[in-house]
C-alpha cells in the first residue's frame, strides 16, 4: 500500500496552491488525506508523510517540489524538508487543547475524530447533570474569546436560571476582524469540537436548539461545517437522541452577508431573525431575552470550543493555565507584515515582543517594525518599543490596548499612522448599523477631520476637535463599533504624534488652494 | 406566475417560508439570479407575508446583495489592515491602471498570506496584479 499525505485544505493553504499539490500528489500515485492547518501559514502548502510512526514534513511546497518528492521518496534532505512537524518549535512550544486535532484529522472523518478521543468531552458532559456542567465551566475561568472576554459561566447560569424550554445557543462565527483567523481554521479544520461545545452549552442551559452564525466570505468553512453537521445527524451525534443519551439538540447553519457589525451579539440575533443588522439596546441582556426574545446564549467560536476539553479534564486543569485572571489557552494570529505569519495556541501570559519577534521572526519585509496593532479594527496601535507586556485581558487593558479576538497585524516603517487613523473611521463609517447618533454621524465627521489634519488644515484645533468626537463616541455609542473605533485613532495619536504634525509641502499645497 | 416567480417560489419553499430565513434566501436569489431585483423582491415579500419594504430595507444593508447583475469574474479585494500590510492599496491602483475594478471587502480570513483577494469564491493568497488578472480571466472564459 502505498504512503499517506496529508495536506490541509484549509482556505488559506488553497489560496497558495494546496490543491494543485494534492493532485501532483495523487497523479504520483500516492493517497492523500485533506486536513486543517497546523498554523503555521507561512510553511504552506505544508505536505505530512508518515514516517516509523510520526509525521514528517515538506513545505512550502510548488506542484514541481511535489512532484520531485514523490520521484525521490521524500528524502530527507530536500530543500523543502522540514523533520517531524510536531518537534518543530513554533508547534513544541504550544498548548494546543482546542487546536489539538487541527491539522491532524481529515475535518471530516467522524472515526479519525473520535479515534483522536473528539468525543471524550461530549461523553462527560452527558454523564453530567445540566448544574454540574455550569459549575466545571464557573470553575475553569473561562472568558468571551470574540473580544470582550465575559465570563462563559455566568453567561450559563444566568440562561440556566431563566424559565421557559424555548432557549439558544448561538455560535458566534462572524470573524470580521482584520488579523484574525483562528475561528475559520478551527471549523474548516476540526468542526466537531465546535458541535460538540454547542451541544453541551445547550445541555447546560435546557436549549435544545443551535445556531451558527457564519460570515459568507468563508465559502470554505460553510462548507466544511455544513458536511460536518450532516455528518454528525447521520451518526447520532446530534439531533434527537445523542449518543443515545435522550440528549436533544439541533443546529442551524446561517450565513452572514457582509456586514460586520453583525459580528455585534445583538446586531448578529437581529441578522438571524431575518432583518437588518442593527445593534439592541441593553439591557436586556441575550442570557435573559435575545434570539427571539428568549434566553439566548451568544458566544464565540472558540468559547465553546473550548468547553469539551473542560469537561473532559475539569475546570481546575483549565484554571491551573494562563496568567492571572485570564485563564487556559488563547489563539494567537500572527497577521498583516511578518515574516513567519500563522496560528499559536498558548497559555495566557506571553509577552507580545516574544510573540513577534521570537515566533514571527519580524516584517516580512525586513523593514523595521514600526506598529503592531491589536484586538482587530477597534484595537490600539502599539508602538514597536512597546512590545513587552503581556498578552492577557488585564495587563493590555492597563496598557490602553485589547485583545479582541487575538488578532497581531504588524507593519513595517513604511506605515502611515494619520492614513491608519483615517481608515479607522472610515471603516467605522462604512459599517455603522446607523442605529446611534455618535456611531453614524461621528464616524463621517471623524474622518473628514482625519482628512484635513492629512492635509495640513489647522491641525492643533482639528486634533482637538477628533479627540473630543472620539470621547463622545467612546461614551455615548450603543455598542462596540461606535464605542471602540476612538481606541486606534486615539492611540495613533497619542503614540505617533510625528505622523500627525503638519507638512511643510501640504501646508504650502494648501496655500495655493 | 413567470419562470423567475417559480424559482423564487421554489427558494422560499424550501424555508418554509420562514421570515426568520431571509437572508438565506436573498444568498439563494442572489446566486440562482446573480441578483436579488425589485420584481424577486416583491414576490419574496408575497411569499413570506412581510412587506416589500421589509425585503428591500434587508437586502440593501448587507453587501453581498446587489440590485443589478453582478459579474462573476469581479475581484474581491481585501482592503482591511492586515493586508493593507503588505501593499494592497498599491494592489488595488495597479489592478486599475489596468482596468480592472475591483470590489472592496474587509477580511477574507487570509491574514497571513496576504494581500488576499477572492474570485468566484475562491480564496487567492499573496496575490500581486498578474495573479488576479488571471483569475479574472479564467472565471470569465469558464
Amino acid at each position: 500500500m502505498a504512503d499517506r499525505i496529508f495536506l490541509p485544505i484549509d482556505a488559506a493553504a488553497r489560496s497558495v496552491g494546496a490543491d494543485a499539490v494534492a493532485n501532483a500528489f495523487k497523479d504520483a500515485g500516492y493517497e492523500v488525506v485533506r486536513t486543517g492547518s497546523r498554523g503555521m501559514l507561512w510553511l504552506e502548502p505544508l505536505a505530512e508523510i508518515e514516517r516509523d510512526g510520526k509525521r514528517v514534513g515538506f513545505g512550502p511546497l510548488t506542484v514541481a517540489a511535489a512532484s520531485e518528492l514523490a520521484a525521490q521518496d521524500f528524502p530527507e534532505n530536500h530543500a523543502t524538508s522540514l523533520g517531524p512537524v510536531e518537534a518543530l518549535d513554533w508547534m513544541k512550544a504550544q498548548s494546543r487543547l482546542i487546536f489539538a486535532r487541527c491539522g491532524v484529522i481529515d475535518p471530516l472523518d467522524l472515526d479519525m475524530f473520535e479515534a483522536a478521543g473528539g468525543l471524550k468531552g461530549l461523553k462527560a458532559a452527558l454523564a453530567r447533570s445540566p448544574e454540574e456542567i455550569v459549575e466545571t465551566i464557573t470553575t475553569s475561568g473561562l472568558r468571551g474569546r470574540g473580544g470582550a472576554g465575559f465570563p462563559a459561566g455566568i453567561k450559563l447560569k444566568t440562561a440556566a436560571a431563566q424559565p421557559g424550554a424555548e432557549k439558544y445557543i448561538c455560535a458566534n462565527a462572524d470573524e470580521g476582524d482584520s488579523g484574525t483567523f483562528a475561528d475559520r481554521m478551527l471549523m474548516e479544520g476540526d468542526p466537531g469540537q465546535l458541535i460538540a461545545g454547542m451541544i453541551i452549552a445547550g445541555r447546560a442551559i435546557g436549549a435544545e436548539t443551535g445556531y451558527i452564525y457564519l460570515r459568507s466570505e468563508y465559502p470554505d468553512a460553510i462548507r466544511t461545517l455544513a458536511a460536518a453537521l450532516k455528518a454528525w445527524e447521520d451518526r447520532g451525534w446530534l439531533g434527537e437522541d445523542i449518543l443515545q443519551s435522550g440528549q436533544r439538540f439541533h443546529i442551524h447553519l446561517r450565513r452572514g452577508a457582509g456586514s460586520y457589525v453583525c459580528g455585534e451579539e445583538s446586531a448578529m440575533l437581529e441578522s438571524l431573525e431575518g432583518k437588518r443588522g442593527q445593534v439592541r439596546a441593553k439591557p436586556p441582556i441575550p442570557a435573559i431575552s435575545g434570539l427571539f426574545g428568549k434566553p439566548t446564549i451568544i458566544n464565540n467560536v472558540l468559547t465553546l470550543a473550548s468547553m469539551p476539553w473542560i469537561l473532559e479534564h475539569g475546570g481546575d486543569a483549565y484554571a491551573a493555565r494562563g496568567h492571572e485572571r485570564s485563564t487556559g489557552t488563547q489563539a494567537f494570529q500572527l497577521a498583516g507584515n511578518i515574516r513567519r505569519g500563522g496560528l499559536l495556541e498558548l497559555d495566557f501570559g506571553i509577552s507580545l515582543e516574544r510573540l513577534v519577534e521570537d515566533f514571527g521572526g519580524g516584517t516580512l519585509s525586513g523593514r523595521p517594525l514600526r506598529a503592531v496593532q491589536l484586538g482587530g479594527p477597534l484595537g490600539a496601535y502599539v508602538r514597536a518599543d512597546k512590545l513587552d507586556v503581556p498578552m492577557d485581558y488585564e495587563s493590555l487593558a492597563a496598557n490602553g490596548a485589547m485583545l479582541g479576538h487575538g488578532g497581531i497585524v504588524v507593519f513595517d516603517e513604511s506605515v502611515d499612522m494619520a492614513a491608519q487613523a483615517e481608515f479607522a473611521m472610515e471603516f467605522c463609517a462604512e459599517e455603522s448599523c446607523g442605529k446611534c447618533t455618535p456611531c453614524r454621524i461621528g464616524a463621517v465627521r471623524g474622518r473628514e477631520t482625519l482628512a484635513k489634519i492629512r492635509k495640513g488644515v489647522d491641525v492643533s484645533a482639528n486634533l482637538d476637535l477628533v479627540e473630543d468626537l472620539c470621547t463622545l463616541m467612546a461614551d455615548a455609542s450603543l455598542c462596540a463599533m461606535g464605542g471602540l473605533t476612538p481606541m486606534p485613532v486615539m492611540s495613533a495619536i497619542r503614540d505617533f504624534p510625528e505622523d500627525f504634525e503638519p507638512r511643510a509641502q501640504a501646508r504650502e499645497a494648501d496655500v495655493v488652494e | 406566475m413567470s419562470h423567475h416567480t417559480d424559482g423564487i417560489a421554489e427558494i422560499c419553499a424550501h424555508y418554509k417560508d420562514e421570515p426568520s430565513a431571509l437572508i438565506e434566501i436573498l444568498h439563494d436569489v442572489q446566486a440562482r439570479f446573480g441578483h436579488v431585483g425589485d420584481e424577486a423582491a416583491r414576490d419574496i415579500a408575497a411569499r413570506l407575508n412581510i412587506t416589500r419594504a421589509d425585503v428591500q430595507g434587508v437586502r440593501s444593508f448587507y453587501s453581498d446583495f446587489t440590485t443589478a447583475p453582478a459579474s462573476p469574474a469581479r475581484i474581491k479585494l481585501c482592503r482591511a489592515e492586515a493586508c493593507q500590510a503588505v501593499g494592497s492599496e498599491a494592489l488595488a491602483a495597479a489592478l486599475t491602471a489596468r482596468g480592472i475594478e475591483t470590489e472592496i471587502v474587509y477580511c477574507l480570513g487570509n491574514c497571513a498570506l496576504g494581500p488576499a483577494a477572492m474570485v468566484q469564491g475562491r480564496l487567492i493568497g499573496r496575490a500581486d496584479a498578474d495573479t488576479l488578472e488571471d483569475a479574472r480571466a479564467e472565471a470569465l472564459n469558464g
